[in-house]
C-alpha cells in the first residue's frame, strides 16, 4: 500500500518536472527557432526530469518522506534510466543529426553509419576509464559502477572547469574596480570612424558597378565595329578597366574587414559605457558588495585546493557535522545534534540543488544562443542535454561529500564502492586548472582605456 | 562621374534568414557562393533606372544596407540607421517565428531616432499598423526566403505581408531564375525600387491615390484623427 503511495507521488513529481522542462525549452531555449523533429525536445526533457527527481529523492532521504526500500527502488529505477539516455540515446541522435548535416553522405547509409558512430562511441567511451584509479579491482566488467565511474569522470571535469571559470569570471565582471573608463565621447568617436569606413566601402562599389556598366556598353557598342585599327590603337583598354575592378576589390576588402573590426570594437565599447551606467544604480552598487564577499570566498576556495593536493588531503567531515561541533565546543550551544543536523543538511542540500539548477541552465541558455544557428540549433541541444545528464550524475557524487554520514548510505548503496576521494581530488585538480587559467586568459584580454585627445 | 543620386534601402530579419544571399542575389544577379555571418553591416549596391522606357527615365544608384541579425550586437546596431528611405525585411519561409519577430525589427527602425543611447524595448503588442503608416510614410517589402526547404505537410501562411497591405516576394536565393528579369519577382522588386525614389525624390509630385492606394487618409494627420468622411 505504501509502496502504491510512493509510486504516485513520485509520478507526480515527474509530471510537473516534465512539464517545467517543456515550458522552459520551448519560452527560453527555442524561442527563435522552430521545432522540426519532437524527439530532440523530448530527450531535452527527459534528461532535465530524470535529474531533478534524482535530486528530489536525495532531499526525500534527508526529511525521511517516503518508505526505505522504494526509495532504493527509485534510486536504481532513475539511475538507469539516465544512463540508458546519457549513454545509448542521446549519442545515437546527436550522431544521426551530425551525419545528416553532412551533404555528401547518400541518405540510405546514414542509420549504417550512425550505428558505426555509436559503437566507436561505445569503445572509445571504454578505454577511457582505465587510465584512472576510480574502481576497486573486485567489480564485475558490465556493472552499474563502471558505468558510472566513467560518467562520473566526464561530470566532474565539466563541473570543476565551470566553476573555476566562474569562481574568477563573477567577480571580474561584477566588481567596479575592473571597470575600465569610456565616456560617450569614446563611443561617439568609434561609431563615426565606423560610418566613415563604411561610406568608403560604398563609394569603391559605386565606382565598381559604373565601371561595370562602361564596359558593358563597350562591348555592345564595340562589338559590331571590331575592326583591326581600333584595337591596335588602344590593346590594354579593356584590361585597364579589368585591373580597375580587381584593385577595387582588393580594397574593398581591406576595408569591408576593417569595418567589422570597428563594429566589434563598437560594440564592446557601448557594452562597457552601459555598464558604467548600470554599475551606478541601486542593483550594481549591490552586486558590486557581492562581488567583494565572492572574490573572497574564490581566494579562499582556490587557496584550499592548492593546500588539498599539496599535502594530500582530502576532507572527511561535511561542513554541516563540522559546524556544529564548532558551534558546540567553542561557544558553548547545547541542542539536540541529529535534528539540528537534518534541518541544516535539508536547506544547505537543498540550496546547493536550485543553485546548480539554475546555474546550469542559465549557462545554457547563454551558450545556446551565442553558439547556435538556424542549421545546428538541433545538434547543440542535444549536445547540452548530454553534458546537462553528465553533470547531474556526478553533482549527485560530489554532493555525498557535504552530507552528514547517515545520510549518504543511500549513495553508497546505489553507486556501489566507487573511490569517492579520487573524484573530489580530481575536481580540486581542474577546479585550481580551470581558475588558474581564466585569471591569466582575463589578464590578458583586459584591455587597457583608450582616451583619445582631440 | 557624373553625379548620380541615391536612396538606402534597410535589409532586416533574424540572423541566419537569408538577407546577405538576397542582397547579393539582386545586385549582382549571380547566387553568393560561400555565405557567411554578417558582423556589422554589408553594403552592396545597384544602378536601377527609374521609370524605365518613358522620357523621365533617370539612374539612380540603391544601396542595400544588410545589417547582421544577432542579438547580442542589438546596442551598436542603430548608427546604420540613419538615413533611412525603404526597408526591405527577410524571414525564413521555414521558420514561423523569424515571421513575427518582424515586427521587432520595423519597431527598432521606427524608434532609432527616440534615444540613440538607450534601446527602447518598447512592447510590441501596442503596435498599431495606422498609425505607423501615419507618421513615417517608408515604403516595405517583404522577402520569404529558403522557399525550397519548405516542408510541404505544413502550409506556410504568412500574416505580415497582408497584415500592412505591403507586397511579398517568395524566393530560394542560391537560384538566379526567381529574380530573371521579366519574371514577376523582378517587376515587384522594380516596382518597389521606384516607389522608394518617388518617396524620397519626388514626393510633392505625387497624389493621395498614388501614395496610398485607396485609403482616404491625409499624408499629414495620423489616420487615428481622421474622420473618414472627408468635408
Amino acid at each position: 500500500m505504501t509502496f502504491l503511495q510512493d509510486t504516485i507521488v513520485v509520478l507526480l513529481s515527474q509530471v510537473t518536472f516534465f512539464v517545467g522542462a517543456w515550458i522552459f525549452f520551448v519560452k527560453q531555449l527555442f524561442k527563435d527557432y522552430e521545432v522540426r523533429h519532437i524527439m530532440v525536445q523530448l530527450i531535452f526533457s527527459i534528461t532535465l526530469t530524470l535529474s531533478c527527481t534524482m535530486f528530489e529523492l536525495i532531499i526525500f532521504e534527508i526529511l525521511e518522506l517516503l518508505d526505505a526500500s522504494s526509495r532504493y527502488f527509485y534510486w536504481c529505477l532513475m539511475l538507469y534510466l539516465l544512463l540508458f539516455v546519457v549513454i545509448v540515446l542521446n549519442p545515437f541522435y546527436i550522431a544521426y543529426y551530425c551525419i545528416s548535416n553532412i551533404s555528401f553522405v547518400k541518405p540510405d547509409y546514414i542509420k549504417h553509419l550512425t550505428i558505426l558512430v555509436w559503437i566507436i562511441f561505445i569503445v572509445i567511451f571504454w578505454k577511457f576509464g582505465d587510465p584512472f584509479p576510480i574502481l576497486s579491482p573486485k567489480q564485475g566488467v558490465l556493472s552499474m559502477e563502471q558505468l558510472v565511474s566513467r560518467i562520473g569522470v566526464i561530470g566532474v571535469t565539466v563541473m570543476a572547469l565551470l566553476s573555476g571559470f566562474g569562481a574568477v569570471n563573477y567577480p571580474y565582471t561584477s566588481m567596479a574596480y575592473f571597470i575600465r573608463e569610456v565616456s560617450i565621447t569614446d563611443v561617439m568617436n568609434i561609431e563615426k570612424r565606423l560610418m566613415q569606413a563604411m561610406d568608403m566601402v560604398v563609394m569603391k562599389k559605386k565606382r565598381i558597378a559604373i565601371a561595370k556598366r562602361q564596359s558593358l556598353e563597350k562591348i555592345n557598342e564595340g562589338m559590331p565595329r571590331r575592326s583591326g585599327l581600333w584595337s591596335m590603337i588602344y590593346p590594354g583598354s579593356n584590361n585597364r578597366n579589368q585591373e580597375n575592378i580587381s584593385q577595387l576589390k582588393l580594397e574593398i576588402a581591406g576595408l569591408e574587414e576593417l569595418s567589422r573590426q570597428l563594429f566589434l570594437e563598437a560594440h564592446e565599447n557601448r557594452n562597457m559605457f552601459e555598464r558604467i551606467e548600470w554599475s551606478k544604480t541601486w542593483k550594481g552598487i549591490y552586486f558590486n558588495f557581492l562581488g567583494y564577499i565572492f572574490s573572497v570566498y574564490c581566494t579562499w576556495k582556490i587557496f584550499i585546493c592548492t593546500i588539498n593536493i599539496v599535502f594530500d588531503r582530502v576532507g572527511k567531515k561535511d561542513p554541516v557535522t563540522r559546524g556544529i561541533e564548532i558551534a558546540i565546543h567553542w561557544m558553548g550551544f547545547n541542542f539536540d545534534v541529529n535534528f539540528w543536523s537534518q534541518q541544516v543538511s535539508f536547506y544547505l542540500i537543498g540550496c546547493i540543488v536550485v543553485t546548480s539548477i539554475r546555474g546550469l541552465l542559465l549557462t545554457l541558455t547563454k551558450f545556446f544562443n551565442r553558439m547556435s544557428s538556424s542549421k545546428s540549433s538541433n545538434i547543440i541541444v542535444l549536445i547540452l542535454a548530454q553534458i546537462m545528464g553528465m553533470y547531474f550524475v556526478s553533482s549527485v557524487l560530489l554532493m555525498r561529500m557535504n552530507m552528514p554520514p547517515q545520510y549518504r548510505t543511500i549513495i553508497t548503496q546505489v553507486l556501489g564502492d566507487l573511490q569517492f576521494n579520487f573524484y573530489h581530488r580530481w575536481f580540486d585538480v581542474i577546479f585550481l586548472v580551470s581558475a588558474l587559467g581564466s585569471i591569466v586568459t582575463l589578464y590578458l584580454a583586459h584591455k587597457q582605456p583608450v582616451h583619445e585627445n582631440l | 562621374m557624373t553625379a548620380i543620386d541615391r536612396v538606402r534601402i534597410m535589409v532586416l530579419g533574424d540572423s541566419g534568414v537569408g538577407k546577405t544571399s538576397f542582397v547579393h542575389l539582386t545586385a549582382n544577379n549571380e547566387p553568393i557562393r560561400s555565405p557567411s555571418w554578417t558582423v556589422g553591416c554589408s553594403v552592396e549596391v545597384k544602378l536601377h533606372e527609374y521609370k524605365e522606357g518613358t522620357k523621365e527615365q533617370r539612374t539612380y544608384f540603391i544601396e542595400f544596407w544588410d545589417v547582421g541579425g544577432s542579438n547580442n550586437h542589438r546596442n551598436t546596431r542603430h548608427v546604420f540607421y540613419n538615413p533611412c528611405h525603404g526597408v526591405i525585411l527577410v524571414h525564413d519561409s521555414t521558420n514561423r517565428k523569424s515571421e513575427m519577430n518582424l515586427h521587432k525589427w520595423l519597431q527598432e527602425l521606427i524608434n532609432r531616432d527616440v534615444n540613440s543611447t538607450v534601446v527602447s524595448s518598447a512592447s510590441v503588442d501596442e503596435y498599431d499598423p495606422e498609425n505607423f503608416f501615419g507618421s513615417s510614410q517608408m515604403p516595405i517589402l517583404v522577402i520569404g526566403t529558403k522557399v525550397d526547404q519548405i516542408d510541404e505537410r505544413k502550409s506556410v501562411i504568412g500574416t505580415f505581408a497582408s497584415q500592412f497591405g505591403v507586397d511579398e516576394i517568395v524566393l530560394d536565393c542560391r537560384q538566379a531564375r526567381y529574380l530573371a528579369a521579366g519574371s514577376s519577382n523582378a517587376v515587384k522588386l522594380s516596382r518597389f525600387y521606384d516607389k522608394v525614389i518617388e518617396m524620397r525624390y519626388h514626393s510633392q509630385n505625387m497624389s493621395f491615390r498614388e501614395m496610398f492606394g485607396s485609403n482616404t487618409v491625409s499624408p499629414v494627420l495620423p489616420s487615428k484623427f481622421y474622420s473618414p468622411h472627408q468635408d
